[in-house]
């Protein structure tokens, strides 16, 4: 185990709101797609936000972070090395804000299983969301359905409550899958301190 | 797969930095705070790593805030710079910066925001930027105006421009807002107190450094921005001793 260190720090900046108007500075033409439109194997990862009165969140942002095809990031710190990813144009990031139905969308080709430390964590998503009454971005992270396999053995799906698991595996779907990310309530989405 | 060399880095987790999502005198929070605790996810490679931006993302006048439009945006011109930095004080380099605020009249240009204070036709208010070698940023902007909102009554925002920021991992990952000094708005303002610790709620207020302005020109408004800086001990799970 390590520690946190020494504390003579300069001190980290604190979050706070990205606000109602993130739409000004956040989203760009192509942010949703991990991969370019027409990418071989592309699946749609989908979903909708909704807040504790189960109405739709019309003014997030969700975000997306995940391992290419192979489970390989493509950044310094990925001790295989960074090596592109065999998908053309595979960005591993995505940006969508939701729309008025509190509905986002990516385009992205299904990560590789990563490694832990004693196996392998089951294929999936790290996932941000930004939101007007979120003082601080929320994490969460979403799994495959069809990899009930991987999931049963992923080291971060087995610390959680048996009851909980569920709300981070995505729901099948005529083009990929659905993840739905409720703020708070019933069935409420598994965030992470990270 | 025991034995394999995982990741270098690990991050350290602050405590008390970050505002709580509970926190009712923000209205906002009340249904979309989860109510149940957050759950540890231990960093592994998926949050060690994150998005390396290139300057292909970046347009060439998209950090000159008062350049988007055939004339010259109304308002205080103003230069906002600073470094983006780790804990330890290590620059980040190539990180993406992205702004976006008011105009001087306290207006957005959005559907949502419909008070009362003009528009201005020469200002959208977005803005990005990569940090140079040494964690360094620069925007030309000009000064936003303060605007009501619903929260409580008479509330008002104090100026601020929001700010957007990755550093080199997912974890490092922030979004946060720069005020100015001495806003007299701070005190009524659930969003800057949400912040638990006065000492962390004064690093989101940026310094005016006269050095830094142009004369005839431009104000000058310095903001260095703290992301999690990595953990002291190198962070290695193979280790031959457990
Ligand atoms: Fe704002």
């Amino acid at each position: 185990m390590t520690t946190d260190g020494p504390t003579d720090s300069l001190g980290v900046t604190p979050g706070q709101t990205a606000g109602p108007f993130l739409h000004i500075g956040l989203p760009y033409d192509d942010a949703p797609y991990v991969v370019p439109e027409g990418t071989p194997g592309a699946i749609r990862v989908h979903g909708t936000v909704v807040d504790g009165a189960g109405t739709p969140v019309s003014d997030a942002l969700v975000e997306i972070w995940q391992a290419d095809p192979d489970g390989r990031f493509e950044h310094p710190d990925d001790p295989r090395g960074a090596i592109p990813a065999r998908v053309q144009g595979f960005r591993g990031f995505g940006r969508c804000p939701t729309d008025e139905a509190g509905h986002y969308a990516f385009v992205t080709v299904k990560p590789g299983r990563v490694p832990a430390e004693n196996g392998w964590q089951a294929p999936h998503l790290d996932v941000a969301v930004f939101a007007r009454g979120l003082l601080h971005h929320l994490v969460t992270r979403a799994y495959f359905p069809d990899e009930a396999d991987d999931n049963a053995h992923d080291p971060v799906l087995a610390a959680l409550p048996p009851d909980r698991r569920e709300t981070l595996v995505a729901v099948p779907d005529a083009d990929g899958v659905r993840f739905d990310i409720r703020l708070q309530g019933d069935h409420e989405t598994v965030f992470f301190l990270v | 797969m025991t034995g394999q060399r995982l990741s270098v880095v690990r991050y350290r987790v602050p405590t008390g930095v970050h505002p709580p999502y509970d926190y009712p005198d923000y209205h906002s929070t009340r249904l979309r705070a989860p109510s149940r605790p957050l759950e540890v996810l231990p960093q592994r490679l998926t949050e060690l790593t994150g998005p390396v931006f290139g300057s292909d993302r970046v347009g060439e006048l998209d950090d000159d805030l008062t350049a988007h439009h055939p004339g010259e945006p109304l308002g205080q011109r103003i230069v906002v710079s600073g470094r983006v930095l780790e804990e330890d004080g290590r620059p980040v380099p190539g990180a993406l910066v992205e702004v976006w605020q008011a105009n001087a009249a306290g207006r957005y240009r959005h559907v949502v925001d419909n008070w009362p204070a003009p528009l201005d036709p020469n200002f959208t208010g977005a803005g990005r930027t990569l940090t140079d070698g040494d964690g360094r940023y620069r925007f030309v902007t000009i000064k936003p105006g303060a605007y009501p909102w619903h929260n409580h009554d008479n509330a008002w925002r104090p100026a601020h421009i929001h700010f957007s920021l990755f550093g080199r991992s997912f974890t490092q990952r922030l979004v946060t807002q720069m005020y100015f000094p001495d806003d007299p708005l701070f005190g009524q303002d659930p969003i800057f107190n949400s912040v638990p610790d006065p000492a962390a709620r004064q690093r989101m207020i940026s310094r005016y450094v006269h050095e830094r302005t142009q004369p005839h020109w431009a104000l000058a408004f310095e903001f260095d921005i703290v992301l999690r800086g990595r953990a002291a001990t190198p962070f290695e799970e193979d280790d031959d001793d457990d």
